[in-house]
């Protein structure tokens, strides 16, 4: 029945199953909702092919889109006019004469037998026209009619005041995974990190298992278990100062955010690319620094290493010895990400800048490479994938 | 048996259809939301509105599936043997059972609630989909399968801290609980103060809606908070012209404590009025 616009959905990328479509049919079927009411059909329809809040919003615009023009049923809803209602609204505007063209038609209740029969008939709204119920015609029933035994159906509001139908008020946007961070959003997406796993050989005695076996079985069992890893350990990389210094807000967001979940996190600061130093404070930038050989010699291999940077810079800051624009640094900003990448196995690069725009970007590229392209764009979505990533 | 909302809670269209769908076609439904929105409270609501008995299960983080059907207690009935007890002799005794199986045997149609499901393992909702399918299960130690009497309504809540598997996803109804807007708020207000006055209302109102707007913050105040700031007013007799004080020196709200649960929240807001309070002694 909506094979179309459950289509439509699958194509916008939403996770939609046949299974859910028909639950959504059986839903109609077992008359869960009025029919003829659109705005229930969406929360039916949203409550049965949704799962996630997150997308609610596309939701809402596939369903604009493919239900567009439909009205939104809000007028016209007849059959919920109570007749005293008729009568009295009746018996205030019409004139002695119109009273008595309706006793002509055999009064109100033959009228209104007649206009439910009528409504039972139209199958959709219609200009004009003789008989079904509609506008501008000459039948007995409608608004605007010019017949004298015409009712007035519907017409509260003025005709160009229409209500904003639900799904366009697009209420969930900023629920969206592509759109903008905001600290929350980053929360969401970096819990993935937060697994406590036992994960490894198992060497500690499981004490409660090992009670619960003795007694299942009736002799002695003991039971073991791996240590718990927990606590995540991050390393992370800021890129500060100059193209760096557009996406402040969304590092601080990002920043506050990791400090939050990561139990373990350092964090430091460097310019457009790794060199042999980084530093902590960038009040004090140009006089305290810390050799990244230092880093490397005390931050064993299985931290996690995030670096948050837009990549962009000349292609020789990165492949050649004294391309920093800062000082003259003896080894290139590739050996330095190599080296790093070497020794740390999880490592990842978060990029401000929309991943559209990465492959126009020489030095972007480079890095990429770099990183065997574990380069994600810094939207919810990315720092998802990017914790998938940092996981394995 | 349609759901409609009841007089203590405020249930929006979307919500009530969401419901009626999952109650006619008996499957479960889950609930998301902000924390204080009511996710909870729907399913006492929803079970006293359809006249139902409500069995609630809470999730902790060691919870495992198993323990909703039901636990063999083994060392009870080994320690039973060494005594010599009868009842050793028939398993049964020793079978304690779990809420879905309370819920299963139930005479009427009972209100199942599992709360906050994304505690558990990310396993646990795995665990459960033949369970919440076809509503029976198997017990391995006696060798009875049991069957749902009457498939209860189930309704799940989930707080977003984890993600939850899609098979068990397709399997139910969603609903996301939106902030209330401030219409609907208004209502779960009236509801639940029914005296309360209508300028202490708009001004608290403005109050609330602007410390949430206040960018930074890290957790902004949510429905129940807000209910309890209310409560804390009416109680301490607090009116309308206090609230509505433009001095800056108390730019803080009375009882700001029932809003804001982040000592970072309550510095961020110190700030603000510190600087605003400078900003008028400059004008001034």
């Amino acid at each position: 029945m909506f094979i179309n616009f459950f289509f439509d959905l699958k194509q916008a990328n939403l996770p939609v199953s046949l299974k859910e479509y028909l639950m959504l049919m059986e839903a109609m079927d077992k008359r869960v909702i009025d029919s003829f009411n659109v705005n229930d059909f969406y929360y039916l329809s949203r409550s049965a092919l949704v799962k996630d809040e997150r997308h609610l919003d596309k939701f809402d615009r596939v369903f604009g889109h493919s239900f567009k023009g439909l009205e939104s049923g809000e007028e016209g809803s007849v059959t919920e006019i109570p007749e005293e209602w008729l009568r009295l609204m009746g018996q205030k505007y019409l004139t002695d004469e119109e009273k008595k063209l309706i006793e002509s038609l055999g009064g109100w209740d033959k009228l209104m037998e007649t206009l439910k029969k009528r409504l039972e008939e139209q199958k959709e709204r219609h200009q004009g026209g003789n008989k079904w119920i509609g506008t501008g015609g000459t039948s007995p029933f409608g608004a605007y009619g010019y017949n004298p035994e015409g009712i007035r159906i519907g017409q509260k509001e003025s005709r160009n005041k229409k209500a904003v139908k639900v799904w366009d008020k697009r209420e969930f946007s900023n629920l969206d995974g592509d759109v903008e961070l905001g600290t929350r959003n980053i929360k969401i997406a970096l819990r993935r990190l937060r697994r406590f796993a036992r994960e490894g050989a198992e060497t500690e005695l499981d004490l409660d298992n090992t009670i619960k076996s003795t007694a299942h079985k009736g002799y002695i069992d003991v039971k073991m278990m791996p240590e718990r890893k927990n606590k995540i350990k991050v390393l992370l990389f800021f890129d500060v100062g100059g193209s760096m210094d557009a996406h402040v807000k969304i590092c601080e967001e990002l920043f506050s955010a990791a400090r939050t979940e990561f139990k373990h996190m350092e964090y430091f600061y460097f310019h457009n690319c790794l060199y042999d130093t980084v530093w902590k404070d960038n009040v004090r930038r140009y006089n305290e620094h810390i050799q990244t050989w230092d880093l490397l010699h005390t931050y064993p291999s299985d931290y996690k290493v995030i670096f948050v940077g837009d990549a962009e810079m000349s292609p020789y800051e990165i492949t050649y010895p004294g391309g920093s624009v800062e000082y003259w640094n003896e080894e290139s900003g590739e050996t330095w990400l190599t080296r790093m990448l070497n020794i740390y196995e999880n490592a990842i690069w978060l990029n401000p800048i929309p991943e559209r725009y990465w492959d126009r970007i020489t030095s972007a590229s480079i890095i990429q490479q770099l990183f065997s392209d574990r380069m994600f764009p810094l939207t919810i979505e990315g720092i998802d994938q990017a914790m998938k990533e940092l996981n394995k | 048996m349609k759901f409609e909302g009841t007089s203590t809670y405020i249930a929006t269209e979307d919500l009530k259809v969401a419901v009626n769908a999952s109650i006619t076609l008996e499957r479960p439904i889950l609930v998301k939301g902000e924390p204080g929105t009511g996710k909870t409270m729907l399913a006492h609501e929803v079970a006293k509105s359809i006249g139902a008995e409500i069995i609630t299960w809470h999730i902790k983080s060691t919870t495992k599936a198993q323990q909703g059907l039901y636990e063999y207690d083994a060392v009870t009935r080994l320690r039973d043997s060494q005594l010599g007890d009868e009842k050793v002799k028939d398993i049964k005794n020793y079978i304690r059972k779990g809420k879905l199986w309370n819920a299963f045997e139930n005479d009427k149609r009972p209100v199942l609630l599992i709360d906050e499901i994304d505690k558990a393992d990310i396993e646990f909702p795995n665990d459960l989909l033949l369970e919440l399918d076809k509503m029976e299960f198997f017990v391995y130690e006696t060798g009875e399968t049991i069957k749902a009497k009457n498939r209860p309504i189930i309704i799940i809540t989930s707080n977003n801290e984890k993600e939850l598997p899609d098979a068990f996803l397709r399997r139910c109804f969603f609903h996301y609980i939106k902030f209330p807007e401030v219409e609907t708020m208004e209502e779960i207000v009236n509801v639940h103060f029914p005296e309360i006055k209508q300028e202490l209302i708009k001004e608290a109102f403005k109050i609330f809606y602007n410390i949430r707007d206040v960018p930074g913050i890290k957790k902004k105040p949510s429905t129940s908070e807000l209910l309890d700031w209310l409560k804390l007013l009416m109680t301490d007799d607090i009116d309308a012209k206090v609230l509505r004080e433009k001095d800056p020196k108390k730019l803080i709200p009375p009882l700001y404590g029932a809003l804001l649960k982040n000592e970072q929240d309550v510095h961020l807001f110190e700030r603000l009025a510190f600087i605003s309070r400078r900003e008028s002694e400059n004008t001034e």
